[in-house]
C-alpha cells in the first residue's frame, strides 16, 4: 500500500508544479468551441460535409438520375484531370506557394507527348517519358527560382504560365493531333481513357490514378518526415530551417514533384479528350485553385489536408452535373462555386482563431 | 588583456574555450578578439549592451556564424563548424528567441523536426514511414520528466499553446537531444511574470541534469537568479567573467555599460 500513497504524492506533486503554465489540457467549453477544435485538427471534414450534403440533395430532388452508379461515376470521370492538377496545386500551396503554371505545363506536356510520337517518330513510351521529363523540368525551374532566387511564388509561376504557354503555342504551331490518328497509330497516348466497369459504374485508368495518386500523398504527407517538413515549410520557413530542416531541398522536391504530376495530368488529358490539342485545359490552374481552396487547405501554406482537396474537386463535379440535370443555367454553378470559395476561406480564418 | 580567471580554473577542460574570436562585416567588426569559455555543468550567462556583440560570439560559437580567426575547442578538441546543424550533430542544443517551432504542427511532430524516427520495419524502411507511437512516448517522457506535461495531448497543435507553454516544448527539445550544451536566446523575453519564472525554473532543471546552459539575457533580476557566472561582452569582445554572487547587479550594468571598469568594480581577474 505505501507504494501506491507515495505515486499518489508524486503524482499530486507533478500536478500541483503543473499549475502555474504547464497545463496541456483543453480549457474551451461549449459545442462551437469543441467543433472548431475538431475541425483545427481534422479540416477537411467540412467539404467531406459539403459533399456528403450536395450528394444527398441533389438525389433527392432527381433521384435515381443523379443517384446512380453511372453519374457518380460519371462525375469522377469529369473531375479526373482537375483532380489530378489539384493534388500538385495542393503541394505548393502547403508550402505557402502557389502554381499558376500547372494548366500550362500540363498542356506542353500533353504536346511533347504527342508531337514526339507524330513529328520525330519516337516510340510512344519514351515519348511519355520525355514529356513527364519536361513537366518535371519546368518545377524544377520554378521550385528553384522560389527557393534559390527568392521571387515570390506567384510572380515566377506567372511569368512561367505565360512562357510555357506561348512556347507551348511557338512549338506545335497551333496544331491539334486528331484522335483517330492516336488511337490507330499511338494509342498508348490514350491509355489513361482506358474504360472499365464494375457493376453499372464506368471506371477509367485516369480516375484509377487520380484516386491512387491522392492516397499516396496523403500518406507521405501524413507518415513521412518529408510530408511534415512539407507542412513545416509552408508554416515558418525559418522555423523550419532553424529546427534543421533543409528548406531548399523540400521546395524544390514540392515544385518538381507539382511539375511532374502535372506531365501526368497532361498524359490523362489526352485519355480524356481523345487528341493532342495545344488550347486544352486553359482553366486548369484557376480551376485547381478553386479545388484547393473549397478542400480547406490555407492559402496561407502549412493547414489542410489534400483529401480536402479531392473533396473540393468532387464538390464542383457534384454541382455541375447536378444543376445541368436540373436543367439550370451553367453560370448557377459559377455562381455556387464562387459563394463557396468565399465561405471556405471565412471558414479557414475562423478555425485558425484556435491559435489565440 | 588575458582575463581566463587562470586562479578559478579547475584540472576540468572547459566544456567551450574560444580563443582569439574575431568576425568582421566589411568595416564593421563584430567580434574583436573575444575569448570564451564554458565549464562543466554550470550556467553562463551573456551579457551585454545592444551592438555589444553577444549574439555575434554565441552564434560562432554554435556555427552560425563562421569566424575569421581564431579557434573554438569543444571538450578541448578543435571544431570548425559550418552551420548550426553540424553543432547539433555534436549534441549543441540552441532554443531561439523566436522559438523555431512550426505553429500548426503537433508537440511531437516539432521536438522531432529534422530528425525523425522511422520505423525499422518494411514500412519504415521501403515506404518511409514515421514511428510515431516511438516518437510520442519520446516527446512525452522528456515533457514528463521537466513537469511539463498532462498525458493525453501530446498530439495538440503547438499553437494552441501559451506562450510558456511553448517554450517549455523549446527547452525540453533542447534538453532531450543535448549531449553537450544548450544556448539560450532570451528565453523569457517574450513572457509574463508567471510563465518566465517557470522557465526559469526548467533551466534550472536542465542544469540539475549535468547540461550546462549558455543563457543570453536582458533580463539582469533573470541573469542572477540562475546564472553561476556571468559573462560581460562589451565592444565586441570578452570584458571579464565574473561570479554572480561576486558583484552586484548595478555593478553588472556599470560594467556592462563602460561607466566602470573591471579593475573599479574589483573583479578584474
Amino acid at each position: 500500500m505505501s507504494d501506491t500513497t507515495k505515486s499518489g504524492q508524486d503524482f499530486e506533486a507533478a500536478a500541483s508544479r503543473n499549475e502555474t503554465v504547464a497545463q496541456f489540457e483543453d480549457t474551451r467549453r461549449g459545442f462551437v468551441g469543441q467543433v472548431q477544435h475538431i475541425l483545427h485538427n481534422n479540416p477537411s471534414m467540412v467539404p467531406l460535409t459539403v459533399l456528403v450534403a450536395a450528394i444527398l440533395i441533389f438525389g433527392l430532388l432527381l433521384g435515381s438520375k443523379f443517384f446512380s452508379p453511372f453519374a457518380m461515376t460519371l462525375i469522377l470521370q469529369q473531375v479526373q484531370i482537375v483532380g489530378i492538377v489539384a493534388a500538385a496545386q495542393s503541394l505548393v500551396i502547403l508550402t505557402a506557394g502557389i502554381d499558376l503554371s500547372v494548366g500550362a505545363i500540363m498542356v506542353f506536356s500533353s504536346v511533347i507527348m504527342g508531337q514526339f510520337t507524330f513529328r520525330y517518330g519516337i516510340p510512344t513510351p519514351v515519348a511519355v517519358v520525355c514529356g513527364l521529363a519536361m513537366g518535371t523540368a519546368i518545377g524544377a525551374l520554378n521550385g528553384w527560382l522560389v527557393s534559390k532566387v527568392k521571387l515570390p511564388p506567384f510572380i515566377v509561376t506567372l511569368g512561367m504560365w505565360q512562357i510555357v504557354l506561348a512556347t507551348n503555342f511557338l512549338y506545335s504551331a497551333n496544331e491539334t493531333i486528331r484522335s483517330q490518328d492516336i488511337e490507330t497509330e499511338a494509342s498508348f497516348l490514350q491509355f489513361f481513357g482506358s474504360k472499365f466497369s464494375i457493376g453499372g459504374a464506368t471506371f477509367t485508368v485516369g480516375v484509377v490514378f487520380m484516386l491512387l495518386l491522392i492516397i499516396v500523398l496523403a500518406y507521405a504527407l501524413k507518415h513521412t518526415a518529408w510530408g511534415r517538413h512539407v507542412y513545416a515549410v509552408g508554416d515558418d520557413p525559418e522555423a523550419a530551417e532553424l529546427s534543421g530542416v533543409n528548406v531548399h531541398k523540400t521546395l524544390m522536391s514540392v515544385y518538381m514533384l507539382s511539375g511532374l504530376i502535372c506531365a501526368f495530368a497532361g498524359w490523362a488529358l489526352i485519355g480524356r479528350i481523345g487528341s493532342v490539342s495545344p488550347t486544352s485545359g486553359q482553366l486548369a490552374n484557376i480551376e485547381s485553385i478553386t479545388a484547393v481552396v473549397i478542400g480547406g487547405i490555407s492559402l496561407f501554406g502549412g493547414r489542410g489536408s489534400i483529401l480536402g482537396s479531392l473533396f473540393g474537386a468532387l464538390i464542383v463535379g457534384v454541382f455541375t452535373l447536378g444543376l445541368r440535370l436540373m436543367g439550370a443555367d451553367a453560370q448557377w454553378t459559377f455562381l455556387l462555386i464562387g459563394l463557396l470559395i468565399i465561405a471556405a476561406v471565412a471558414v479557414d480564418q475562423w478555425i485558425r482563431k484556435v491559435s489565440g | 588583456m588575458d582575463q581566463k580567471g587562470i586562479g578559478l580554473m579547475s584540472d576540468n577542460t572547459p566544456i567551450v574555450q574560444g580563443r582569439g574570436i574575431v568576425k568582421r562585416y566589411g568595416h564593421v567588426t563584430a567580434i574583436d578578439h573575444s575569448d570564451f569559455e564554458l565549464r562543466k555543468g554550470e550556467i553562463l550567462a551573456v551579457i551585454g549592451d545592444n551592438g555589444a556583440g553577444k549574439s555575434s560570439i554565441v552564434k560562432a560559437i554554435c556555427g552560425a556564424t563562421i569566424p575569421d580567426e581564431g579557434e573554438i575547442l569543444i571538450e578541448g578538441k578543435k571544431v570548425n563548424f559550418t552551420s548550426p546543424i553540424d553543432a547539433r550533430n555534436m549534441g549543441i542544443e540552441i532554443v531561439y528567441q523566436q522559438l523555431a517551432m512550426s505553429p500548426a504542427l503537433s508537440i511531437a511532430d516539432n521536438m522531432f523536426m529534422g530528425r525523425e524516427i522511422r520505423k525499422g520495419s518494411f514500412m519504415g524502411k521501403y515506404l518511409r514511414q514515421l514511428d510515431r507511437p516511438a516518437m510520442e512516448k519520446f516527446a512525452r517522457d522528456k515533457l514528463s520528466e521537466l513537469g511539463l506535461m498532462t498525458v493525453q495531448s501530446i498530439n495538440q497543435a503547438v499553437e494552441t499553446l501559451s506562450g510558456g507553454q511553448r517554450q517549455g516544448v523549446a527547452v525540453a527539445r533542447a534538453a532531450a537531444f543535448a549531449s553537450k550544451f544548450i544556448i539560450m536566446d532570451e528565453p523569457t523575453a517574450a513572457l509574463g511574470v508567471k510563465e518566465s519564472r517557470r522557465v526559469l525554473e526548467l533551466i534550472q532543471d536542465v542544469k540539475s541534469r549535468g547540461i550546462p546552459i549558455i543563457l543570453i539575457s536582458h533580463n539582469m533580476p533573470h541573469v542572477f537568479e540562475v546564472a553561476d557566472r556571468i559573462h560581460i561582452h562589451r565592444l565586441g569582445k570578452r570584458l571579464c567573467t565574473v561570479d554572480s554572487k561576486d558583484i552586484s547587479m548595478s555593478d553588472a550594468v556599470a560594467l556592462m555599460t563602460g561607466a566602470m571598469t573591471p579593475e573599479e568594480a574589483g573583479v578584474a581577474a
